[in-house]
């Protein structure tokens, strides 16, 4: 590559990285700072995070929507990986011609908008009284085709070998599951992990459509409501926005090997 | 079948079916999940789109949702809106990060590191929150205005969120913002499965980088580039989050996407299952025909 090129593609990328990172930059500088100063276009960090804090607490039950938020989402990542392990294993070890074409039956609901199963399943659950529970949050995304089929391509590299060995031991098939199968596939689990609870904390249509008593908020909805007034208050909104943010970019930071393989869905090994 | 080799357990079984059954035990709950909340509701929704009414009074109609769809103004706004996001964004979106790959999969680049993870970053944001970030950082008296005022380009405020194309507009760039480092990811696992010796040989040759990108780049990352299509496609039809809560469809629907319209129309108000279940379907039928589009697209460039 000559250095003309080089030169050129370093300055693409530091644009492209600038314009990445610097939303995220302004809005935790904004938290920090009074809303006339957000206003005024300052970019440091201020002092004046604890007032914010005071104010956003004082209009909003932002612990409430923050214990739901974890509460929904860690319930939904465990079982989900559970069932789709569960699942993608099943598929893939004791695989027949019927099972393979359960799993292409599977795969089609990928491709059924949320738009067009919202209504009845609306229907269904104020019919079954799930309305503002924590089940009726998680049932509908429980059993994913995208996380049935990372497992099921995980299994595939899973060595048979074991599996007779295993069965020679006196493990029963489900002991060869939760015993030899769910150690060694640690970096799927890893993966599955962040996409799901990702996922789960950012919901937003489906908890707007069945929490519908205003109390069982959870944080994408509360900031979602930091608009009320003529005068909006950046700072405090911006904390609110940080503090929805928080989960993830932790998540983000620490396992971002896991997250992207947890995206594109593919685990290697 | 007889199988010679089967081994037969103490109870009758053979071990062959006993697994066979094992494995049915094991799948049985997730495919029910998927069945009770995925293809009944659509079944449901299909029934619905022929019937008109509120709550349980609900009555057969025919296809009158389906034709009353036609005269409705605000449905084919939606339309449009959403068809320009599609044709707009999603391949600006999908050539930058192509674009990006390519640089970042380059052995003798330093700071690769940093720069994807800066450029991945935007990924780890909810939805929600990045559309309130840009509705902040492009309000009169956002970010943006202060900078463009401050550099003396404009005069006055420009308001980008009240004005249908610059709202239109902020709406792309927020999408491209959230979404580019996404299919880059993908873009990156693809290209790691091309031997970079392969790159070094076409150099070697003379190739320069448009004839290596278009020989070898393209085709091998054929799969994963009609992946990302799809997805893109399939995420487009389904824009709610930013319409929300950037524009709030506005102004004067101008940024409605067909999502958001169809929970306006079931959950605001009064409630009209029966036509917004008509107007999901034909969500379902666009994202099923485009997706059949870019498959053909796809296999036909052998």
């Amino acid at each position: 590559m000559s250095k003309a090129k080089r030169v050129g593609s370093y300055i693409f990328l530091s644009i492209c990285s600038i314009f990445s990172a610097f939303p995220l930059y302004w809005m935790v500088v904004s938290a920090t700072n009074k809303s006339t100063d957000v206003i005024a276009g300052r970019l440091i960090p201020g002092n004046y995070l604890i007032q914010n804090w005071v104010a956003l607490l004082k209009a909003q039950k932002v612990g409430e929507a923050m214990w739901n938020s974890f509460k929904y989402s860690i319930l939904l990542t465990l079982l989900s990986l559970f069932i789709c392990s569960l699942a993608g294993y099943g598929f893939e070890i004791y695989h027949t011609k019927g099972k393979d074409m359960v799993m292409k039956v599977v795969l089609l609901a990928m491709m059924v908008p949320f738009a067009a199963t919202m209504i009845p399943l609306f229907q269904m659950f104020s019919k079954a009284g799930l309305l503002n529970t924590a089940l009726g949050f998680i049932l509908p995304s429980i059993s994913t085709p995208f996380l049935i089929m990372m497992f099921r391509q995980s299994a595939r590299s899973f060595p048979h070998e074991m599996i007779d060995a295993a069965r020679v031991d006196g493990l029963n098939e489900f002991q060869i599951f939760l015993q030899m199968f769910f150690p060694t596939m640690k970096s799927t689990y890893a993966a599955a992990m962040t996409i799901t609870f990702m996922n789960a904390w950012n919901a937003y249509l489906w908890p707007k459509i069945i929490m519908t008593n205003g109390k069982s908020l959870t944080m994408p909805m509360l900031i979602a409501n930091l608009k009320a007034g003529y005068v909006t208050d950046y700072g405090q909104m911006m904390l609110g926005v940080t503090l929805c943010c928080l989960p993830t970019i932790v998540i983000f930071f620490l396992l971002q090997k896991n997250f992207a393989n947890g995206i594109t869905g593919a685990v290697k090994g | 079948m007889a199988d010679k080799n089967a081994r037969v357990l103490k109870n009758g079984y053979s071990l062959e079916k006993k697994e066979k059954r094992t494995g049915w035990i094991f799948l049985m709950p997730a495919v029910i999940l998927i069945a009770i909340m995925s293809f009944y509701p659509m079944v449901r929704a299909l029934i619905l789109s022929f019937q008109t009414g509120v709550g349980k009074n609900m009555a057969w109609t025919g296809l009158s949702n389906y034709i009353r769809m036609f005269q409705d103004k605000l449905f084919i706004q939606s339309l449009m809106n959403t068809f320009l996001y599609l044709l707009i964004q999603v391949p600006l979106m999908l050539v930058l990060a192509l674009i990006l790959a390519t640089m970042l999969n380059n052995k003798n680049l330093r700071c690769k590191g940093l720069f994807r993870t800066l450029i991945f970053l935007p990924c780890a944001t909810s939805l929600v929150s990045y559309a309130i970030i840009f509705r902040s950082l492009f309000a009169n008296d956002g970010f943006v205005n202060h900078v463009l005022e401050a550099m003396g380009l404009i005069g006055t405020p420009v308001a980008w969120l009240t004005t249908t194309w610059t709202a239109r507009l902020v709406i792309i760039i927020a999408l491209i913002w959230r979404w580019t480092g996404y299919n880059m990811v993908f873009y990156l696992a693809g290209l790691q499965n091309i031997d970079y010796s392969v790159y070094e040989a076409a150099a070697i040759d003379g190739a320069s980088p448009w004839t290596t990108f278009w020989k070898i780049t393209a085709p091998l990352l054929k799969p994963t580039i009609l992946l990302t299509a799809i997805m893109s496609t399939n995420g487009t039809l389904q824009l709610f989050d930013e319409s929300v809560n950037l524009t709030n469809g506005g102004p004067a629907n101008t940024t409605l996407t067909m999502s958001h319209y169809i929970y306006n129309l079931s959950f605001q108000g009064s409630p009209n299952f029966g036509y917004a279940s008509a107007l999901a379907f034909v969500i379902l039928i666009l994202v099923a025909i485009l997706a059949f589009v870019q498959m053909k697209v796809g296999d036909t460039r052998e």
